[in-house]
């Protein structure tokens, strides 16, 4: 009978190797133990999906607390979905339909008795009615008092209470300036550089920037006439210019009897449309001084609030080091992570604690600096076009670089996600720490390399391009680095001739695996093979449209590729089936990774970007010489869609005329409008969608005759 | 082949010229010089010699010099084919010659010409023309990736590549010792046609060619390479063999060409609308697959040959592979969508299957519903035929029979075992079909997938409905290994479509649907009755799929004896 039911012992789950690999990669690099004895709670609700979702049920499985996931549509197979104990159906696809009804995630919580809800980012995390609605049931809202949620929530007010817990604000004034010298004095009272506008100018509309008191003449002159001339509105907003400002914040951690500290700062200046990139830990700008500066104003505005639970008090940082508050996020952030690895503190887990009632057991004394850690956010998104524009796919391949030292990756996806255009184009966070910023850095470089991501486009030719850029690493960076280093958008890495070579003479050696094995038939028996492979192959390799004629030879131990006169020695231990060679040329360690091969042509991941290598035998390309080159097809008076998304508008009907970089639709994807433009002049032959469906990449929306 | 080669002898340095078979290794090379000098008393001198004569045998170098003259004339001739205008006319075109498309196809130094001499014999109708050299075709054997292989080249800088009579017999020779040796043969086409001036000659030529590509059909794999005009007659060689290419923009396929066309039917139409590549692998399936260029044709057909055994007689060929076979691919566990109304893409399932992700698809613009084509396992090549949902849903209709019953009975001709992803919703219904016959056609892909002995795996992934399972290499046809994943669904028809039979006026459709999806749409019922022989964890297919070719490497399988079947063609 025992053996009998032994074989009745739960059915070990499909994805238990995933789901154990996820587990187990971050526990390491917290040391706030878990207290088996500490009272907590039975079951907590995360209403949330995808890689923040099953961050915090590791600390739940950590802690011991069962875990409810809710999900869509979309998410049946979701990984967070298999990940909790218990997983309930929450709506269809959009998030407006699933995952921001709070009625349905009320009826969830009574189904499950559920005593928490974990609310993520996003979502309903800074939602005060969804707090509100919980307090009510009695379900505890792991995460600040709803007061607080809203007091921060509002910019102006928050701004406000900033200013009386004695926070640093951004200097200002905005009313009717009398004259120029009165605009003087406000300057010099402010402190240049200032910057000047209209305040009905929205934006960076009509701003003018003074660094001393005739700039601030002239400033005032124009801006005036502007406001009285444009917008019939006198009033000026003259306010501190931050120039190469950083993005630099504080993460708190408050409890509800009095106890708020801070866990050091992150700088995520690295942006692009406002959207954090690449974030580190602690920021390479701050000295101790001005890091418990800033931290004790985190601090004294949380403790204004009444804050409980995790958030985030961000700041500029001018060059100066002054520091202006900017907002608090009454939240867990996205980056969290990296003040995790550099503190130690698993920053879920204390929310938890805290929303059970408990005291902080660390003090800031406790808080270190544990060396470096930087994020990088890795997203299903086309780099090459405006830093990034969301693509959607399947993940045909997917193998996260964990098993290298000191890396950490949360995700929410595993080898055949599909990543939606529902949400977030979120892949991964990317983390990596070392005993200093050198260390963490290169530990970047070699997981971005080792980071296997098939069947989506993502941004790791730009993230790996960031992380070596000399400027980044000397740490001379602000909020518009990436326009200012890519003002004409980013390119993918640019080979120098050396690195070209490494390139052509790593794909020659791929062609030459491939050559040799093509003739290693094991069971031609009844006629002996007759291989005949020359002692020296002569190819083309033709690199970014350049032909590089070589000479590969296989030798015992390794191959040698001559190139232009320059020999390249290449080892032999790596497979052609392999997603990731790890190849040392000439001694040096390089890592490629093999995109796809298709006949002549050899797609290598190198340093992040991807080059398209054709590898010809010598004679061909002689032969190719020969003949004319095919026409190329000229401008094809075809729209097609660069991504999935829905067709928000058509602007144009067949028979109309248009001029070449006109805009005939706009389509919408991951909550981003897309105008797409005639590539040339010429009157709408067909458009084969309306207005409101669904287009994939690379569909056919209009013609032209 | 003539080469050149610096050898030093008792430390002086000496060019040889001589036939390349005679001088393989230096030590051959030293003999050879030893024993002309002891023949003809020749006295070696420093670098740069010419010393074909005195280098050869006796014999040969004892023929008077008129006739050495007049042989390395022929050589020439034949070698330089139409001449430097018409070799750069053909060059003009994007086409290479003759001699060219064969250095590019053979193994370097493999290339073994047979009647170089040829010429055609008689004078001919209204003719002054110069005698026609090597007869407008190169033929003989060589290597691709060190296996023999038979070839012909037509040189369409030799008066259009025109098929004479003597130059058919070329090409039969050659076909002749193919199939005696058990060969392939590959043909690359690009001929203007029949030699008009020889009139019935010419035909006959056609027909001596036709009469073996049947005989060879079968015994060794033919395939044919379209790489300039094969118009009339001749298209009918290529449509005979087993495999025909073509290359993008210099290649048609016509039986009458556009001039006969406009005069007969007064269409107007060029020759690339008429037979061009696109034509032929998009719409009348006459071709398998078109090529960019005349070099990538070429390479991609060395990469197409390995796939291939060389004849009837050999098993699939088996490559070192290095593809793991124990290779788990959980991505397999995501692809097939709940909702049996959406489709997946069949290529995602056959790539990650297979080594290496190389897939030789044979007419990929051709009836995509089914896909068909090579690929190993485990370095074991193997034929694919799988429905793909994402085109009519997977269903079968008449070009997809056709498709894929030629396929399998290459496969099974040759002893290349087939593997069948199953995802069908059934026959495609419609007049159209039933009216152009789908019955009579759809029976091709039945009769071919009963017939074939070779071993036959079949994974059904979601649906198998109807007539359409069955004909999807089900357990029911000798099938050896049949798999189930656990999204499958063997049933005569779909929830929807049966409760409406069913249970017809049936208020409640939805739960009787939901019922007889409980019931039917699961592998729970086949594999009961054992028609599936696992229920397989999608990410395991591979896995198994290798272990079982190897075990069905040694099956051996007869049908009743008989003159032959009867296919309904």
């Amino acid at each position: 009978m025992a053996s009998y039911r032994f074989n009745l012992v739960k059915r070990v789950p499909q994805f238990s190797s995933s789901l154990y690999r996820i587990a187990r990669r971050c526990c390491s690099i917290y040391t706030t133990p878990v207290d088996t004895n500490e009272p907590t709670f039975d079951k907590i609700l995360i209403a949330n999906r995808g890689e923040i979702a099953c961050r915090v049920m590791q600390t739940c499985k950590r802690m011991g607390i069962k875990t409810v996931a809710i999900f869509s549509e979309a998410d049946r197979h979701a990984l967070h979905a298999q990940m909790a104990d218990e997983a309930m159906y929450v709506g269809p696809a959009p998030s407006n339909q699933s995952y921001l009804v709070m009625d349905r995630i009320m009826d969830i919580i009574r189904k499950t008795g559920a005593q928490a809800v974990h609310p993520g980012y996003g979502f309903l995390s800074e939602n005060k009615e969804f707090a509100k609605k919980l307090a009510d049931e009695g379900v505890a809202f792991i995460g600040p008092p709803s007061g607080a949620i809203q007091a921060m929530g509002d910019k102006i007010e928050s701004k406000l209470l900033a200013k009386d817990a004695k926070v640093n604000v951004i200097p200002g004034f905005d009313g009717v300036v009398k004259d120029a010298d009165e605009a003087v004095q406000i300057a010099n009272d402010i402190g240049y550089p200032v910057m000047i506008k209209a305040s009905a100018g929205g934006g960076g509309k009509g701003m003018r920037i003074a660094w001393n008191d005739q700039e601030a003449r002239d400033g005032f002159r124009l801006s005036s006439q502007e406001a009285a001339s444009s917008f019939g509105d006198d009033r000026l907003l003259i306010e501190k210019f931050i120039d190469n400002p950083r993005h630099i914040e504080m993460q708190v951690l408050a409890d509800s009897h009095g106890n708020a500290l801070y866990l050091n700062e992150r700088e995520c200046s690295i942006q692009r449309r406002n959207q954090k990139v690449v974030e580190e830990a602690p920021s390479i700008f701050l000295d101790p001084d001005t890091r418990r500066a800033m931290g004790e104003q985190a601090v004294a505005l949380a403790r204004a609030v009444d804050y409980t639970s995790a958030g985030t008090v961000e700041f500029l940082v001018d060059s100066q080091k002054n520091f202006y508050f900017l907002e608090m996020n009454t939240r867990l952030q996205v980056e969290h992570p990296i003040t995790e690895c550099i503190t130690g503190v698993d920053i879920v887990q204390q929310m938890i604690r805290v929303a059970k009632g408990h005291e902080l057991t660390i003090k800031q004394s406790d808080i270190p600096i544990r060396g470096w850690a930087v994020e990088c956010r890795v997203y299903a998104e086309d780099p090459y076009k405006s830093f990034g524009l969301p693509s959607i796919g399947w993940l045909s391949r997917y193998q996260e670089p964990t098993h290298l030292p000191k890396v950490r990756c949360d995700s929410g996806i595993q080898e055949g996600s599909e990543i939606s255009m529902y949400y977030d184009p979120m892949i991964s966070k990317l983390v990596t720490y070392g005993d200093n910023r050198e260390e963490a850095l290169q530990n970047m470089c070699r997981a971005l390399d080792n980071y296997v991501i098939r069947g989506v486009t993502h941004n790791i030719p730009l993230l790996q391009e960031i992380i070596a850029h000399p400027r980044f690493v000397s740490g001379d960076i602000n909020t518009k680095f990436l326009y200012e280093e890519y003002p004409d958008g980013f390119q993918g890495r640019q080979l120098s001739d050396a690195e070209q070579k490494e390139v052509a003479a790593m794909a020659a050696c791929i062609y030459l695996r491939d050559q040799v094995r093509a003739g290693a038939f094991k069971n031609e028996n009844r006629m002996p093979l007759q291989p005949v492979n020359p002692a020296a192959w002569d190819i083309t390799a033709i690199v970014q449209g350049q032909e590089m004629p070589a000479t590969v030879t296989e030798n015992k131990d390794n191959f040698t590729v001559t190139i232009d006169g320059q020999t390249l020695t290449v080892n032999k231990d790596w497979s052609i089936a392999a997603a990731v060679l790890d190849a040392t040329i000439n001694g040096q360690q390089n890592t490629f990774q093999c995109i796809s091969r298709k006949g002549d042509e050899i797609k290598l991941q190198y340093k992040g970007t991807v080059f398209k290598v054709e590898v010809l035998p010598k004679k061909a390309t002689d032969y190719s010489h020969l003949m004319p080159e095919k026409p190329k097809v000229e401008a094809s008076g075809e729209v097609r869609s660069p991504m999935a998304g829905s067709l928000v508008s058509i602007s144009v009907q067949p028979g109309q005329d248009v001029a070449i970089g006109q805009e005939v639709c706009v389509i919408e994807a991951m909550k981003m409008q897309n105008s797409l433009t005639a590539d040339r002049s010429g009157k709408v032959k067909a458009v084969h969608f309306e207005t409101g469906t669904n287009v994939s990449e690379d569909d056919l929306i209009l013609e032209l005759e | 082949m003539l080469v050149c080669r610096h050898t030093t002898f008792r430390g002086e340095t000496t060019t040889i010229v001589c036939p390349a078979s005679q001088i393989s290794t230096n030590k051959n090379m030293a003999a050879l010089v030893k024993h002309s000098r002891s023949l003809s008393g020749f006295q070696a001198r420093p670098a740069c010699l010419k010393l074909l004569r005195a280098a050869l045998p006796r014999y040969y170098s004892a023929l008077p010099p008129a006739a050495h003259e007049r042989i390395g004339d022929k050589r020439r001739a034949a070698l330089t084919g139409g001449g430097q205008r018409r070799i750069d006319a053909q060059h003009g075109k994007g086409k290479l010659t003759a001699r060219e498309r064969v250095d590019l196809l053979l193994d370097p130094g493999t290339f073994v010409e047979y009647d170089m001499f040829v010429e055609d014999r008689r004078a001919e109708f209204g003719s002054e023309r110069e005698a026609v050299p090597g007869a407008g075709v190169i033929t003989g054997r060589g290597h691709i990736h060190g296996r023999p292989v038979f070839l012909f080249s037509q040189d369409f800088t030799v008066v259009g590549g025109t098929l004479s009579n003597a130059h058919a017999t070329k090409i039969c020779k050659i076909m002749d010792q193919a199939m005696l040796t058990g060969v392939p043969v590959v043909g690359l086409n690009d001929s203007g046609g029949a030699r008009i001036e020889q009139g019935v000659d010419s035909m006959s030529g056609y027909g001596d060619i036709f009469q073996r590509n049947v005989e060879a059909s079968g015994v060794v794999p033919q395939i044919s390479l379209i790489m300039g005009p094969c118009a009339g007659g001749a298209a009918y060689s290529p449509a005979l063999s087993d495999f025909t290419f073509m290359v993008k923009d210099t290649s048609y396929l016509f039986v009458t060409g556009p001039d006969v066309v406009k005069s007969v039917t007064g269409e107007d139409v060029s020759c690339e609308e008429l037979g061009g590549a696109q034509i032929h692998t998009a719409l009348s399936g006459v071709a398998h697959r078109a090529f960019e260029n005349d070099i990538d044709a070429l390479l991609r057909l060395r990469e197409f040959y390995n796939f291939l055994p060389l004849s009837y007689k050999d098993p699939a060929p088996i490559r070192t592979g290095e593809d793991p076979a124990d290779r788990i691919c959980p991505v397999l566990d995501h692809l097939v969508p709940l909702d049996p109304e959406k489709p997946f893409n069949m290529h995602d399932i056959i790539r990650s299957v297979i080594d290496e992700e190389d897939f030789f698809e044979i007419m990929p613009d051709f009836a995509g519903n089914i896909l068909v084509g090579f690929a190993r396992m485990d370095g074991r090549t193997v034929g694919i035929v799988a429905n793909q949902p994402t085109k009519l849903g997977g269903s079968l209709d008449i070009n997809a029979s056709v498709k894929g019953a030629r396929f399998v009975r290459f496969c099974d001709a040759f002893n290349i075992p087939l593997l069948t992803f199953v995802d069908v919703p059934g026959f495609l219904p419609g007049t159209a079909q039933e009216h152009s016959g789908i019955i009579r056609h759809g029976a091709k892909l039945l009769f071919a997938a009963c017939e074939a002995t070779v071993p036959k795996i079949t994974v059904i992934t979601r649906k198998a409905y109807g007539g359409a399972y069955g004909v999807m290499a089900s357990k029911h046809m000798k099938a050896d290994m049949n798999y189930a994943w656990p999204t499958a669904e063997v049933a005569v028809m779909g929830a929807k479509a049966a409760v409406s039979v069913l249970f017809r006026g049936d208020q409640d459709k939805a739960r009787r649907e939901a019922e007889y999806a409980e019931t039917f749409a699961n592998p729970l019922p086949a594999a009961s009755r054992g028609f599936v022989d696992d229920i397989l964890e999608p990410r395991m297919t591979r896995r198994r799929i290798c272990r079982d070719l190897h075990l069905l490497s040694t099956k051996q399988e007869s049908r009743p004896d008989k003159r032959h079947a009867n296919i309904p063609l």
